[in-house]
């Protein structure tokens, strides 16, 4: 290897950036509050053009936001639900599909191989369709019949690629610790199984905060896609509210809104992500 | 071809696995077409996404700031944004706008070009600024040293190495590009999703077109990420990396 | 500051007078002023800043200055107004970095012959056949279709040499070409500049090998704080420094 390196630093950063976007399925959202700002403006923006259009027997912009904002709330606590579930089914199946990516039994790897990039792999539309089309509406348990609605199914189908991808996010930490931890735990006499849960995992945890949590904001982002497939959340019902108001001008009004919403949640998060990658940065 | 399709015909009658986009002339075409819009919709989106990119990349290294300011925030409001609400906005928002007298002058198809090539090509100017921004200064030094004048350098030294840099981050957006086209059913658009499903409510076999369609983008993602794994390889700066 | 040697022996290639240069409020340049007689070779020293590296892309162009002049063959620097012109004084000074100055995407011969072919339009033909031969004058004949990233960094600052070699300048800069490399790297490429020198080119370099400096330089000169400190030659700057400053430096780095 030469000793003058031939491209900068900057590339190969670049380089390892575009390794750790394939892991984690999309671009990381960077939300910052300029973004808050820019969506507050439109939002005033669309109340003003739709309060211009406000006649004598029309109720305000203000009121009718105020008077629809409990439906609105009820689907964003949906989208919400959904991405709190989504994650939490995914993470668990996908932490244990990227630990049987790197065991040491091939039939294991590969399946969790083929596993991880054939969800990696589906579009997630076509995920929540399979899902919302497949899964029984009920399922019997000794006896009992619990109904399954859409919405759990939606969740299920949101699920599965973010196990895909918390299953490389997990295979890449765990592959970045160091064979000499591995190396040091074994003339410890620890043997495979304790080496992993006792050293290796706790080590990774840090790394993959950061990524689990930027996915976590792009999975919330894409929780509006359920609207397509039946579900309630709060872009079907802004389609609905704008609908049965049958007034065109609100539309940027109520969208800006709803985007507010989802920004306000998601800023937070986005914003601590950002402090761990600072605090958690690999010195390699 | 006939026998094979008489195949599936019976694989129907005896087993129930209705594969009617097999042996029926009439599925078999729709699937087709619907196979082709998807095809269409990536190949237009990654063009034009990466002419957006292009664009883009040029215009933030411009000394003008009012410039700059538009692409930052088209940036910024794109990549941050659901793809799915950007698709509303330009048919529902737009397209009201720009509706003629005698219906729309622009189709839903072509909206969903311009979306998702404007979702494309947001993240496309930043991956290309970033590798710009990545040739070291020493570099274009040298070259200016040698007497390339700042366009030569960047027409031979600068815009290749970037396009080298790159790479990996575009073939990224791209793959996820092909993936985002899916949305394109909730207007209406008859892509391979949209094409399935009028299928499956016709033939009532939901479960066999699901796979089908699951084993297609399978198999059109995985083609993909190949083929942009050996033009990585093919364009790979020797010694550079591992 | 001008040197015994120029007193109608060799006419100055390069003069500088009274050269100031700024970055926004910083001043880098305050005042420097020296001659370079043709086939002399001068070694800068001094402490890390940005001082030194500047003053030779100052010389070359890169830079601009806020006052005062500089002179290279029959080009004035600071007043050069068009490509061609600017073109026409590539041709008479080349410079060697410190690094990522090679092209990777090409191959050494390839780097080689770019500026040649691209910017004077030489005949690519005639082109290959000076390029081989330059880099076989730095020993790397066998090498000319290894990209950068496959030579070690010695060979890739030959490379380079060969490179600026390829637009016939009348003086070649170099700034600290071997402060990245490894110490047993830096031997070959301190020979390939000594035999450029002994074969009459003129050199001007940034340094940090002080062994080099005494014994090719014909003079030494040490800036601090943007300025000329004291300029010698090296028997007389490395074993008698008269400047204080000069002293304290020396006694550091020797």
């Amino acid at each position: 290897m030469s000793a003058l390196p031939v491209l900068l630093p900057a590339a190969e950063r670049l380089a390892l950036a575009a390794e750790r976007q394939r892991a984690l399925g999309a671009a990381p959202l960077r939300l910052e509050a300029s973004h808050g700002l820019m969506l507050l403006g439109l939002f005033v923006v669309g109340c003003g053009i739709a309060q211009a259009q406000v006649g004598v027997d029309k109720p305000s912009v203000l009121d009718t936001l105020v008077k629809w904002t409990p439906v609105l709330a009820k689907g964003f606590v949906f989208n919400l639900a959904i991405s709190f579930l989504a994650m939490a089914i995914g993470t668990v199946a996908g932490f244990f599909l990227g630990a049987a990516r790197i065991s040491s039994m091939a039939p294991v790897r590969g399946g969790a191989w083929f596993t991880i990039n054939f969800f990696r792999n589906a579009p997630w539309l076509v995920l929540l369709f399979y899902c919302m089309l497949l899964l029984p509406f009920q399922v019997r348990v000794f006896g009992t019949t619990i109904p399954i609605p859409d919405w759990t199914k939606a969740t299920l189908g949101l699920a599965l690629p973010v196990m895909a991808n918390v299953a490389e996010i997990v295979r890449g930490a765990i592959q970045s610790i160091p064979t000499t931890q591995w190396e040091a735990a074994h003339s410890l006499a620890f043997n495979r199984r304790q080496t992993f849960w006792m050293i290796i995992i706790p080590q990774c945890v840090k790394r993959m905060l950061p990524p689990w949590m930027n996915l976590y904001a792009i999975l919330t982002m894409s929780t509006v896609l359920v609207s397509i497939v039946g579900v309630n959340d709060m872009m079907t019902q802004t389609q609905r509210v704008l609908s049965a108001e049958s007034r065109p001008e609100l539309l940027l009004a109520f969208y800006s809104y709803a985007l507010l919403w989802f920004f306000a949640y998601c800023y937070p998060i986005a914003r601590w992500t950002v402090r761990l990658e600072a605090r958690y940065a690999v010195r390699q | 071809m006939q026998p094979v399709w008489d195949w599936f015909r019976w694989l129907n009658q005896s087993t129930g696995i209705n594969l009617s986009i097999l042996y029926d002339a009439f599925d078999r075409a729709r699937f087709a077409r619907g196979f082709v819009m998807t095809l269409t919709l990536a190949a237009t989106c990654i063009v034009l996404s990466v002419v957006i990119g292009v664009a883009g990349a040029w215009i933030q290294g411009s000394h003008h700031r009012v410039p700059r300011a538009v692409v930052h925030w088209y940036i910024q409001a794109f990549r941050n944004t659901p793809p799915l609400v950007q698709l509303y906005f330009f048919y529902f928002g737009l397209g009201s706008l720009v509706a003629g007298a005698s219906g729309p002058l622009v189709s839903n198809v072509a909206w969903a070009v311009i979306s998702l090539s404007f979702f494309a090509g947001a993240f496309n100017v930043e991956i290309f600024r970033a590798g710009i921004e990545a040739v070291p200064r020493t570099t274009i030094e040298a070259a200016e040293s040698l007497g390339f004048s700042r366009w030569q350098a960047y027409r031979r030294i600068v815009l290749p190495l970037a396009f080298r840099i790159s790479l990996p981050a575009l073939n990224n957006n791209l793959v996820n590009l092909v993936k985002t086209t899916t949305l394109a059913y909730a207007i209406a658009v008859p892509e391979m999703l949209y094409v399935s499903s009028q299928i499956w409510s016709d033939e009532l076999n939901v479960p066999v077109m699901m796979n089908v369609l699951l084993l297609c983008y399978f198999l059109l993602v995985g083609l993909v990420v190949w083929l942009m794994t050996k033009w990585e390889h093919a364009m790979r700066v020797p010694g550079f990396g591992t | 500051m001008t040197t015994a040697r120029d007193s109608g022996v060799a006419e100055p290639i390069v003069e500088l007078h009274d050269v100031h240069q700024s970055f926004g409020q910083t001043e880098v340049l305050a005042g420097v002023s020296f001659s370079v007689p043709k086939g002399g070779v001068v070694c800068i020293i001094g402490p890390s800043g940005a001082g030194k590296s500047t003053l030779l892309r100052c010389i070359n162009g890169l830079v601009p200055i806020q006052k005062g002049t500089i002179r290279v063959a029959r080009f004035d620097v600071h007043a050069l107004k068009t490509d061609a012109e600017r073109i026409a004084l590539r041709k008479e000074v080349s410079m060697v970095f410190q690094q990522y100055n090679l092209f990777p995407h090409k191959t050494a011969l390839e780097n080689v012959m770019m500026a040649p072919v691209y910017v004077l339009k030489e005949d690519p033909k005639e082109v290959r056949e000076r390029a081989v031969a330059l880099l076989t004058k730095v020993g790397l004949q066998a090498k000319q279709d290894a990209y950068p990233g496959e030579l070690s960094g010695g060979q890739q600052q030959r490379v380079a040499i060969a490179r600026s070699l390829a637009m016939r300048p009348e003086v070649m800069l170099f700034d600290e070409v071997t402060a990245a490399l490894d110490p047993e790297t830096v031997k070959e490429v301190l020979n390939t500049i000594k035999q450029l020198a002994r074969e009459g080119m003129t050199c001007i370099l940034v340094t940090h090998e002080m062994r080099f400096a005494r014994e090719l330089a014909d003079e030494v000169i040490f800036t601090d704080d943007g300025k000329i400190v004291e300029s010698a030659p090296p028997a007389e700057l490395f074993d008698h420094p008269t400047q204080e400053r000069t002293r304290a430096f020396l006694s550091q780095v020797l």
